[in-house]
């Protein structure tokens, strides 16, 4: 069927936040893909630079353009589209596909929805006329009511009883609701919701109530079919995006399934649904009269993180059926990709049990609660795939951390924690589970406790005691070795238990003929003879569904789980490596364990292994398939962390030699390494007592940076002013890893930090970017603002830059990507640290110097690079990190040596300004309209140095409101102010200013607590609370003083209407 | 686990499945067939379509949700031969558990066994069509025996008339259920319709009832449906009286093969739960269970096809030009599986009655 439509406009998500993550990468890219194939043109706006889907070769044009109405309206009425998919880009591209609609813009511009209507999506994003709707198509909804205001919410809230759900309307991700059991927390709860929504919905808490999500597609003919069907391990009350979830659905008989299922179909067919919709149901996991006892608790009429699971996990392709179906197509007309000989009206039947475990970075957010609810905090999810529920969760388990081995492994120091962590909901209960049953804890009891089925609770219990009867036996037989890797075992794990070595194990195992089948994913369950190429491992078969590859195979491995420090542009990385192998006639194979990225998709590769990421896996996969060889360096450091060991056995490591890689990691070879090739590094020394600390800073004093050897991210590093500090943060980090020695360094401040990427060949510079940081060092690379190209570095830096670059490259003989950090400080070039594998800014740099660096780096590895010249910049590019502080309760949003943003956005401008301008835009609800400026400066330094952006303010016509130091200072220097009291004092004070949403955007400068007296203390928190408030009230907040410059600087440069609206073909061209 | 006994499962071709005895430890022969659903195992055991046959699940965990009451079976025992799975899960978690399924088989006196890869027994029955095969249980062997060629139906179907629903002294209200292997929820589905049924055994000639009737169902059933001849001249009376019918699974072959079509066995059947079907000459699409081995070929004479299967084509139920005759290959009464279509039974009675008004026939 030829389409209508001839120029399509997409939405996508912009940066990943908790909430909106990788998956709508994924969703988009398919998207785009399927209209694509009706030769219809393609528009595109994001401004996430990491994405696959901003990459050349989906999208016709792409703008880098925050995804708002005001901005979209703008490239609507330059491109003129004839429709627009709204579904594609998470609640982000809904809420602004909404706004288009009610400020007539698409009417106006003659542009058409894809898919659902809007009249249906506006019914399920209000809750009240949703529930309504549901009740009057006889689905029930728990007892419920919406209010507006504090007062509403006490009447609702009294009609209906404790304990109850509230939310927030408009919301995504379960943003700011909770679950309320007395006034005191429904107070603070809505509170909270009114923050940053208008409407509040409360609603009857189920506790308890068993958790199940149905995946619908319908097509404009009214076929229905629920491609797969979910149910959480954890009870009603944890956010999905927080729980551990199960597919299918292992709890439920027959009737339960499908008259779930069934009123799934009947609550898509009421709204008319064209394309997918997710339905949440709470059941009740004990009859009432015999009946069944459900509510619908959440419909998204659009693509989710669960859809994005849901593909994964049955291999139907749901985003790129959607896209079909918004074109007007039938679910019998498409045909099913997998399969590739049926179509797409079918429900996938599975032979196997997936199981998907969230992944959660709490410690990275200082003062972060850990406790887990309503509202989701998990940052990224890995999912497995097995043929018992115990392989699946063990894998799942692995896959998370990289670290933990088994549920059975946990670091519970004493009881009281035990009973802690099984009580309160937090990411290690399912530990702590483990823990209970083998200390002897009935599951009955941990079920009463934690709601939590007893099927999930059995399954688990057969792992502790498995664990426990190998232990007592001891004797590794045949047999039993088979039943533990049925289990889910990890030869590390079986090593551990009987005191060997995970390659010991490994010998062993391979000496019994103990392998891993390799199964297909092919929707059918066996049924039809699919040629697919998705993969997954199993100790439950005889036989493999596929022949090995062969030498032709390239495996690339994937970055794992999201996680803060490894996101989406590792992703980006690994995908263009797999696509770059066809050009050396290669076959790549994929293996990752994420399913929201885009690697995962079926068709990024000649296979896909869904599996982990651990050295048993790959060497599995690698010696199964027989492989060429082996690509490491492009998925983060999780796969480089497997160097060694990989190559320890003898696989074919490609590009730089592991032994150089570990000259660049070993922090001591590295140092040598520097010395001997005279390049400046910031003082250093480590130190397993505190007299060699004390030593050090004797002779090269405060600040110092604190770390322990390999890290990423910034994991436990510190800043410290004074010895106490010192003292304090070594006795946590030493605790954090015994093995490893602790390292400081002295701490340069005031330096600039620049970064510089590139790609060798044997040792030889084939190609190379750099880009400068915003903030000064001292803020983590992955949270700055960064520019390309550098806008305030002497060209005799840069070639100093490039000169050392050179040097090392050449001493590591780098085959490869790689990126090198350095300090400026006076001019003089310091190296603080090289990556031999693809950096977080390689997306960044390929997409605004128009170079796949990822594919230069394959051609590396082939020796096919070829030498490419400096490439002046048309433009100005400026990536902003993206950061999910509102998400996090208690977390302080202040920028630190460790990283903490979730994400990023970058656009494109004429200049630094413009780009910069853009760039805060896309990562930041900002009001043009609202002329009024909170300023918080600590410190004497930065009130001086911040005076001409106050000055500037003025000029601009913002309203200064200063709390009391800044006023004082700011009167004392003529620029007129408002005083407000501090939070601590009565009010109407600084925090009301903030709540009421008074201000546009606030400058909150705090200095380093070099000094920890009572009053430094008093004025921290007081910080704090200001901080919190206003990323809880979505005001944009500026702790940095020099992007806080920066940005008001851009602000008089630029008014919005003068914003360019360009494609990134444009800027290329320019 | 407690007790695990050596089990094989021995194809027609020599193959051997080495594997676990879970449930009776009796060997058995007869066909070996696979279903591809994900949940509904206390519905497919005591489906007496399944008759003769050892099942094959493929999803890989079974016993989760343990066995309800007797009531909520498709017939009054466990039907199939011998089970086959994957993982056999012990501790079950339900309310509506009675016992676990492993109790539930020995009580019943059926065998079955855990073999790990069933993905590699379901592929070759997939390719090489299904087979005949045995369990095999501590070695006691016994000879292959196929099923298809014993009169099934008669194994399974009532022997007496049987009445349901309330009484119903017009006629109007009445209609008579041809047993040829009834699933429970065919009755209880038109008994939730107020409707009064006679369920007669499979080799009733209806028109010989002494009581009126305003229509016929000829229910589901195993095996070839060749062997069930008296049926066959039955329904061809029934047609010949005009008495409105709708056949279901094994009532569509019946159907088919009493106005003159023909029937063949497919390579390896349709037995899961995600069927899809389309109502033919329109874009609408509904997913079925089904389970059956043998399927129309040729559409008799005054009928054409209703349904097809939007996978492989086949015939998914044939409907009279002008009477109100029709039937369906897949399971409208589902259980287990989609409650999609569900209105083929509204349909057929709106349709007989309109006829018998139209024709003001008294019943």
């Amino acid at each position: 069927m030829k389409s209508k439509f001839k120029k399509i406009l997409v939405l996508g998500s912009g940066a990943l936040k908790i909430g909106e993550a990788g998956e709508f990468d994924y969703s988009g890219s398919q998207a785009i893909k399927a209209l694509k194939e009706e030769k219809i043109k393609i528009i595109l706006v994001n401004p996430n630079i990491a994405t696959f889907q901003t990459s050349k070769t989906l999208a016709d044009e792409i703008y880098f353009l925050p995804v708002d109405d005001y901005f979209v309206e703008k490239i609507i009425a330059r491109e003129r589209p004839d429709g627009i998919c709204l579904s594609f880009g998470g609640q982000t591209a809904l809420n602004c596909g909404l706004a288009l609609v009610q400020k007539g813009i698409l009417k106006k511009y003659h542009v058409k929805i894809l898919g659902t209507s809007v009249s249906s999506i506006e019914l399920t994003e209000d809750r009240k006329k949703f529930a309504n709707h549901l009740k009057s198509i006889n689905i029930p909804v728990p007892p419920s009511g919406s209010a507006l205001n504090m007062k509403e919410a006490k009447i609702v809230a009294y009609r209906i009883g404790f304990p109850l759900m509230i939310r927030a309307g408009f919301a995504l991700g379960g943003q700011k609701s909770g679950v309320a059991t007395n006034k005191k927390e429904l107070e603070e709860i809505v509170k909270g919701a009114l923050a940053i929504s208008p409407q509040v919905l409360i609603e009857k808490y189920l506790h308890h109530f068993k958790e199940i999500e149905y995946e619908v597609v319908r097509d404009r003919y009214g076929n229905t079919a629920t491609v797969c069907n979910m149910e959480n391990l954890d009870p009603l009350g944890i956010h999905t995006g927080d729980s551990i979830v199960v597919a299918p659905s292992q709890t439920l008989n027959n009737e339960e399934y499908h008259k779930l299922r069934g009123a799934s179909i009947k609550i898509v067919e009421s709204l008319k649904i064209v394309g997918e919709c997710n339905v949440q149901f709470a059941l009740n996991p004990n009859s009432i009269n015999g009946g069944l006892d459900y509510f619908v608790i959440e419909v998204n009429a659009r693509l989710s993180r669960s859809s994005a699971l849901a593909s994964k996990a049955t291999g139907y392709p749901l985003a790129y059926v959607a896209a079909k179906l918004g074109l007007g197509q039938s679910l019998l007309e498409i045909e099913n990709k997998i399969t590739k000989i049926t179509q797409s009206f079918f429900e996938p039947a599975l032979d196997y049990v997936v199981v998907k475990i969230p992944r959660w970075d709490m410690s990275k957010f200082k003062g972060a609660f850990e406790q887990i609810g309503s509202a989701m905090k998990s940052v990224g999810e890995v999912m497995a795939i097995g043929r018992s529920f115990e392989e699946a969760l063990s894998k799942a388990v692995r896959m998370q951390s990289g670290f933990v081995e088994s549920v059975t492994d946990n670091g519970f120091e004493n009881k009281a924690e035990l009973k802690k962590f099984l009580n309160i909901p937090t990411p290690r209960r399912i530990f702590a589970i483990a823990e209970n049953i083998k200390r002897g804890k009935n599951v009955r009891e941990i079920h009463k406790i934690t709601g939590i089925d007893l099927w999930f609770l059995y399954r688990i219990e057969n792992i502790v005691k498995l664990e426990l009867k190998f232990k007592r036996s001891n004797i590794l037989h045949k047999k039993l070795m088979l039943h533990l890797k049925q289990n889910g075992f990890s030869d590390k794990k079986i090593g551990n238990l009987c005191g060997k070595t995970e390659l010991q194990i490994r010998k062993l195992r391979k000496r019994m003929k103990i392998l891993p089948s390799v199964f297909t994913i092919d929707t059918l369950a066996g049924e039809v003879p699919a040629q697919t190429n998705y993969l997954y491992l199993t100790y439950h078969g005889e036989h493999h569904d596929v022949l090995p590859i062969g030498r032709n195979a390239i495996i690339v491995l994937g970055g794992g789980p999201y996680h803060i420090g490894s996101s989406v542009e590792f992703d980006w990385s690994c995908v263009h490596a797999a696509i770059a192998l066809k050009r050396h006639k290669k076959q790549s194979i994929i293996i990752n364990c994420n399913p929201e990225t885009v690697s995962t998709d079926y068709d990024m590769s000649d296979r896909l292994y869904f599996e982990n990421l651990s050295f048993e896996t790959v060497a599995d996969i690698f010696e199964f398939e027989n492989a060429g060889g082996l690509i490491i360096s492009v998925g983060g450091q999780r796969p480089n962390n497997l160097a060694n060991q990989l190559k320890k056995a003898n696989y074919n490591i490609l590009g730089t030699r592991t032994s150089d890689i570990d000259r660049a990691e070993d922090r001591n070879k590295f140092s040598a390494l520097l010395d001997k090739l005279n390049i400046l590094q910031p003082k250093w020394t480590s130190f397993i007592n505190i007299t060699e600390a004390i030593k050090f800073i004797e002779a090269e004093g405060f600040p110092i940076l604190v770390r322990p050897s390999y890290v990423l991210s910034g994991s436990a590093m510190r800043v410290c002013y004074k010895k106490e500090q010192l003292f304090n943060f070594v006795n946590k980090a030493a605790a954090l890893s015994p093995l490893h020695p602790v390292t400081i360094s002295k701490y340069i401040e005031n330096a600039k930090e620049l970064e510089f990427d590139g790609v060798a060949q044997d040792g030889l510079m084939m190609i190379y970017g750099i880009s400068e940081h915003v903030e000064n060092a001292g803020v983590h690379s992955g949270d700055a603002t960064v520019v390309y190209p550098t806008q305030r570095v002497y060209a005799s830096t840069e070639f100093q830059l490039r000169e050392i670059s050179k040097k090392i490259i050449r001493e590591l003989s780098v085959t490869g990507p790689f990126n090198i950090q350095f300090l400026v400080k006076d001019n003089k070039p310091f190296v603080i640290e090289v990556n031999l594998r693809a950096s977080r800014t390689f997306p960044l740099l390929s997409k605004a110097m128009d170079v796949n660096f990822p594919e230069i780096a394959v051609d590396s590895f082939f020796g096919k690079a070829k030498m490419h010249n400096f490439i002046y910049s048309k433009s100005v590019v400026v990536k902003s990190p993206q950061f999910s502080f509102a998400r996090l309760l208690g977390a302080d949003p202040v920028l630190r040596v460790e990283m903490s943003s979730t994400g990023e956005a970058a656009c494109f401008g004429r200049d630094y300004d413009e780009a910069l301008l853009k760039s805060i835009l896309s990562t930041n609800k900002f009001d043009f309209q609202n002329k009024n400026v909170l300023l918080s400066l600590g410190g004497e330094l930065n009130k001086a140095k911040f005076l001409d952006a106050a000055n500037i303010l003025l000029t601009l016509g913002y309203k200064i409101f200063a709390t009391d130091t800044t006023a004082l200072f700011f009167e004392n220097n003529n620029v007129h102010c408002s005083v407000v009291r501090k939070a601590f004092e009565h009010s109407p004070n600084v925090l009301n200013i903030v709540e009421n949403k008074k201000v546009a955007f606030v400058v909150n400068l705090s200095v380093e607590d070099k000094k920890m007296n009572y009053k430094e203390k008093r004025r921290d928190s007081d910080g704090f609370r200001v901080r919190r408030a206003t990323v809880d009230n979505q005001i944009p907040l500026f702790t940095d003083l020099h992007l806080a410059r920066a940005f008001i600087k851009a602000l008089a440069h630029y008014k919005v209407e003068d914003l360019e609206i360009k494609s990134y073909k444009e800027y290329l061209q320019s | 686990m407690a007790s695990k006994k050596k089990a094989k499962l021995i194809l027609k071709d020599g193959t051997i499945f080495m594997g676990e005895s879970f449930g009776t430890p009796k060997s058995v022969s007869g066909e070996v067939v696979f279903a591809t659903g994900m949940v509904g195992y206390p519905e497919a055991l005591t489906d007496p379509s399944f008759r003769g046959q050892i099942l094959v699940l493929t999803y890989p965990l079974v016993g989760s949700y343990g066995v309800p009451k007797k009531e909520f079976w498709e017939s009054n025992k466990i039907q199939i031969l011998g089970l086959i799975v994957c993982n056999y899960i012990d501790t079950p978690s339900h309310h509506a558990s009675q016992k676990t399924l492993r109790n539930w088989l020995k009580e019943e006196g059926i065998p079955a066994i855990e073999i790990k890869d069933t993905r590699a027994l379901t592929q070759k029955l997939r390719d090489e069509g299904v087979s005949l095969g045995k369990i095999v249980i501590n070695d006691k062997d016994i000879l292959f025996e196929d099923p298809n060629l014993r009169n099934l139906v008669a194994e399974v179907s009532s022997k007496e008339i049987l009445e349901y629903g309330e009484i119903d002294k017009t006629g109007n209200r009445t209609i008579v259920l041809i047993d040829c292997g009834l699933k429970q929820n065919i009755l209880r589905l038109l008994i939730l319709r107020g409707l009064r049924v006679y369920l007669v055994p499979f080799d009733t000639d209806v028109t010989k009832l002494n009581f009126s009737f305003m229509a016929v169902v000829i229910s589901n059933g195993p095996g070839d449906p060749r062997q069930v001849k008296t049926t066959i001249k039955n329904v061809k009376k029934m047609i010949a009286k005009k008495i409105p019918t709708l056949g279901i699974c094994l009532g569509n072959q019946i159907l088919t093969l009493a106005g003159g079509g023909t029937t063949y066995k497919l390579k390896f059947g349709h037995r899961s739960q995600n069927q899809p079907v389309v109502l033919s000459g329109s874009k609408k699409c509904y997913l079925t269970t089904q389970n059956h081995g043998f399927v129309v070929k040729k559409i008799p004479e005054d009928f054409k096809e209703w349904f097809y299967n939007a996978n492989d084509n086949t015939n998914e139920g044939i409907i009279h030009k002008s009477l109100p005759f029709m039937s369906v290959q897949f399971h409208p009464e589902s259980s287990p599986g989609p409650l999609d279509t569900d209105w083929v039974f509204d349909f057929f009675f709106k349709k007989a009655k309109s006829y018998h008004k139209k024709n003001n026939r008294k019943i």
